[in-house]
């Protein structure tokens, strides 16, 4: 009897401490590779370290070299304008292509199949892919010259002012698929009944969409918004493979400037600085997204 | 509804074939250049149909092309990526089944802020982990190993393993595990004899995010590893930049497709898996 | 089979939520108890807690005297049909009744007996091969009860076990619930919203609302002799006309004064003169069911205040046909033989038989009389 008393109340205590027990690993990770690395970094970003960490604090010098830096600015720079066109061309193709996807096309599986594969594809592959197509001697230059268009030129990969925007269209190319996945995910979950309703009342079909389908998609917007600016504030792979931050560093991003600082310029502490400048970004823009986002749930 | 070709649906279905062809240009190219001999890409033009083809470049790529100083093709460091990929994506499917179990099905008091706690992983750029950890594999003296690799991508990929099966398991009643709590059944028998069965789906999305995502991951492997344990992303971009010698495109393009071959091979087979756990990733809210 | 007791028991949630505020209710061996009240009144909490489910802030369960709180939920010896059935998916309907026996350890030779007893015993032995996929709603709530039958244990719990089930189905599964407890003399607690299964089924009803226990009784007690305003109002269908009414005197006696736009009657209520002497000229709320109000056919004695009123609507239900009528500028529900009642708009004599009728205090919605 009291053996199997001792045994019930071992194996309750198991139930009670198991689950507990299971997580802390991962929370003891997640505490240290995540939270521990971050406030190691921010130290570092706070003293002199150039090739070797110091520990030693030196306030804020770290961040005035940072913000004296011309390639940072150029860098920062890029990613206002890769950030913005990105987004905003990746939104509105995705949107775009959602849409037209809605309409009870036929072969529509083969047709997302088309726009989605390119998220499969790594951004080193798709930067080397473009890079070959946006070549000014051999690429797509070259087939409207031969077209008949002799005069015609398309040298932004060269151009330092345009290198950025082949950023943007090779940027938009992968992404864009996915962001019309997720709205045409939207778009079935619209209650059927609000659109034979909105019918029923004499609308028409693109006043449909502009009054009340496109309006009743704000979590998808916001959830798109959310994504779309965590994948360009963290763009590093696809700039590499398709500019290498140049011509010089013309195309540079604050990603690129971090790596090339932190890990092959010795500047350790400049590099970090950057990096949690690179943090503040993505709390500033997604902490009031997320803020909305649950605000919207909550009254949706 | 069967729909008539009005000239609007004409309109539509052109535009939807126009945007077709802008997705799949790039993979045309990129094909056909990799069969091409240097001198037709030269000559030729871009969009052009290969005037013979050839799967020269395709083995250069694979056995002798040069990435920097190494000329041994992207052969090994794709074999680098499947052993840096296989074990990273199971080792982080299977903590994060468990830890998405906890988090569901037995919750505690202040699980639920762990748990947000955890989540903050999928947000941080990565940027502001690298110089510790680099650190860290170095004192471990796994830096530059393909075993540093798999434990950076393991770490990491806990946010969104656990993410994904956390979703899945809330919307399994917990009348269930209730019911087996009061059948007799404790939390592993819970786990492997009542949920793991019906998690098939989710394993599913889960290991095919993963794998994409390591497989695909390029910052991590151009920190943490070099030389021989470069991944093939790292090796890819190596040879597209190398500056010396002739420029071969169809090289370049070979190993490009390489590089894309595992990633696409799991979107044609499982590709509703792979929409599933973009979107599931996408709502993470 | 055991007896259960529960005394003094309270919940309340990390975020100081006060769930249940005390609840004591006992049952001997074999009684039925049903917890029933409206959602979120706690009942669910309660039979979690008495599952081992749910913590216990305070107060003590006890099940066969033993004192359960510390015990895990599969040491409680107790059974538990869930409203969604929770069969295990990935297990046939054999597995998902042996499975509990399995991690028991009894041994296989009696577990296959007990599987085909039950199985036998619900009729359904021709569905224990499939999956639970492969049932209908009915079939499912069978193997769910199964599997509890299968256990025999000493306390059956049941949580809103028909609720997922279409309105024929429910009853069917209602009446064999109750001739299983009658066959097999189980100690069973019960939850639900549904009034009707409180009735039907209940040797001992907790009507509960807020964490607390309203009422505890026979179910023909609570029907009769309601605690206060809210069981009144919660137990009974169509639910029992709360009329406001002031309290007069009339030839010595005590009674309420009940008008319609044609004139008005006083209701004596000679059973109740002591308790309503303090309310005399005060306005109380005078409760009276629906089947008290009647026509002069149905009514089964002579000599009761009889008042012609006015109707607003009828509703026929086939055996009976509802007359409302409007009293006190309140919407009164009375139940009249189908040949007697009169169309809307005419006027139809109604008699009250006010032997049991109620009185409440409208301020605290307690029982005066």
């Amino acid at each position: 009897m009291s053996t199997s008393q001792s045994q019930a109340s071992l194996s309750a205590l198991a139930d009670r401490w198991l689950p507990k027990l299971v997580l802390s690993p991962t929370l003891l990770i997640s505490l240290v590779f995540v939270y521990g690395f971050i406030a190691w970094t921010g130290w570092l970003s706070l003293t002199e370290s150039r090739l070797l960490p110091q520990m030693d604090l030196a306030g804020l010098i770290q961040y005035q070299a940072l913000f004296e830096n011309d390639r940072w600015w150029t860098a920062v720079t890029n990613l206002g304008i890769f950030g913005g066109l990105f987004i905003g061309c990746t939104l509105a193709v995705g949107l775009f292509l959602a849409v037209l996807l809605d309409q009870k096309i036929r072969a529509e599986g083969t047709l997302r199949t088309i726009y989605l594969y390119p998220m499969a594809l790594s951004f080193i592959v798709t930067g080397t892919a473009w890079k070959w197509m946006l070549n000014p001697d051999m690429g797509l230059q070259k087939v409207i010259n031969d077209w008949g268009f002799p005069d015609f030129t398309f040298d932004w990969l060269v151009d330092p002012d345009k290198a950025i925007y082949t950023v943007v269209i090779a940027g938009v190319w992968q992404s864009s698929g996915f962001v019309m996945a997720l709205f045409l995910a939207g778009l079935r979950g619209i209650d059927d009944s609000i659109i034979k309703a909105a019918q029923v009342d004499g609308a028409s079909l693109p006043v449909i969409y502009w009054r009340i389908i496109i309006p009743s998609l704000r979590p998808v917007f916001f959830s798109v918004l959310l994504i779309l600016s965590h994948i360009a504030i963290k763009s590093f792979d696809l700039v590499m493979a398709l500019t290498g931050g140049g011509p010089g560093t013309a195309s540079d991003v604050p990603a690129i400037f971090m790596y090339q600082f932190a890990f092959t310029r010795g500047q350790l502490g400049l590099g970090a600085a950057s990096a949690m400048m690179m943090l503040m970004t993505i709390v500033a823009v997604l902490v009031p997204l997320m803020y909305m986002e649950t605000r919207s749930a909550k009254r949706g | 509804m069967a729909k008539h070709l009005t000239p609007g649906r004409i309109v539509l279905y052109a535009a939807l074939l126009l945007m077709a062809i802008y997705y799949l240009l790039p993979l045309y190219v990129m094909l056909s250049t990799s069969v091409k001999t240097l001198d037709d890409i030269r000559g030729g033009n871009l969009i052009a149909l290969p005037q013979s083809i050839t799967f020269d470049a395709w083995s250069k790529a694979w056995s002798s092309a040069c990435t920097g100083v190494e000329c041994g093709g992207m052969k090994g460091f794709f074999w680098n990526s499947v052993k840096m990929a296989v074990p990273s994506v199971l080792i982080s499917t299977l903590i994060g089944a468990v830890n998405g179990y906890v988090v569901s099905m037995w919750r505690f008091r202040g699980s639920d802020v762990l748990f947000t706690l955890l989540l903050v992983g999928c947000f941080i750029p990565f940027q502001v982990v690298l110089l510790p950890m680099a650190r860290l594999l170095g004192e471990l003296g796994i830096a530059n190993t393909t075993s540093g690799l798999i434990l950076v991508h393991v770490i990491y990929g806990l946010a969104f393993t656990t993410l994904f099966f956390r979703n899945f398991f809330v919307t399994i009643p917990d009348e269930l595990v209730k019911a087996a709590r009061i059948d007799g059944a404790g939390f592993w028998t819970i786990f492997f004899r009542i949920l793991l069965p019906i998690s098939g789906p989710i394993f599913m999305v889960c290991v095919i995010w993963q794998f994409t995502q390591i497989w695909n991951d390029f910052l991590f492997g151009v920190v943490f590893a070099s030389g021989e344990s470069q991944p093939i992303t790292v090796a890819l971009n190596n040879l597209v930049n190398t500056s010396t010698g002739v420029k071969e495109y169809n090289v370049d393009m070979a190993a490009a497709i390489i590089a894309a071959l595992p990633t696409l091979f799991v979107y044609m087979v499982a590709g509703r898996y792979f929409v599933r756990g973009l979107t599931a990733g996408a709502v993470k809210g | 089979m055991a007896a259960l007791s529960i005394n003094n028991v309270c919940k309340t949630y990390a975020n100081g939520t006060e769930v249940l505020k005390g609840i004591d209710i006992a049952i001997e061996d074999g009684q039925f108890l049903i917890l029933v009240g409206p959602s979120g009144c706690g009942k669910s909490t309660l039979l979690n807690m008495i599952a081992g489910l749910d913590d216990i802030s305070s107060g003590d369960i006890e099940i066969g005297g033993k004192r359960v709180n510390d015990l895990s939920p599969k040491d409680r010896d107790i059974a538990m049909v869930f409203q969604s059935y929770a069969l295990y998916p990935s297990m046939s309907v054999r597995k998902n009744i042996s499975f509990g026996l399995e991690i028991r350890k009894m041994p296989q030779g009696e577990i296959d007996a007990t599987v085909e007893r039950v199985a036998q015993m619900l009729q359904m032995t021709h569905l224990l091969d499939r999956k639970p996929s492969q049932l209908s709603g009915g079939q499912r709530q069978r193997v769910a009860m199964g599997r509890a039958l299968a256990r025999n244990p000493s306390i059956f719990l049941f949580d809103e076990p028909l609720s997922n089930l279409d309105a024929k189905l429910r009853v069917e599964m209602r009446t064999e619930i109750k001739l299983m407890h009658q066959r097999l003399k189980s100690t069973i607690v019960y939850v639900t919203h549904d009034q009707i299964e409180a009735m039907t089924l209940g040797d001992r009803i907790a009507v509960m609302k807020d964490g607390i226990v309203q009422q505890f009784g026979s179910p023909q007690d609570i029907y009769d002799n309601p605690a206060n305003l809210f069981v009144a109002s919660f137990i009974g269908s169509p639910s029992m006309n709360f009329i406001p009414a002031q309290v007069v005197e009339s030839a010595g006696v005590l009674g309420v004064k009940i008008c319609d736009d044609q004139g008005c009657v006083i209701l004596p209520l000679p059973h109740a003169q002591d308790k309503m002497q303090p309310w005399l000229g005060r306005e109380v709320i005078f409760g009276i069911r629906p089947e008290q109000i009647t026509d002069a056919r149905t009514a089964y004695r002579a000599g009761l205040p009889v008042m012609a009123c006015h109707i607003d609507v009828i509703e026929p239900t086939g055996p009976d046909t509802l007359v409302f009528v409007s009293l006190n500028n309140t919407k009164v529900c009375c139940r009249t033989h189908p040949t007697e009642a009169k169309l809307p708009g005419h006027s139809m004599e109604l008699v009250f038989d006010v032997s049991k009728a109620v009185l409440f205090d409208p301020a605290t919605e307690q029982r005066i009389a």
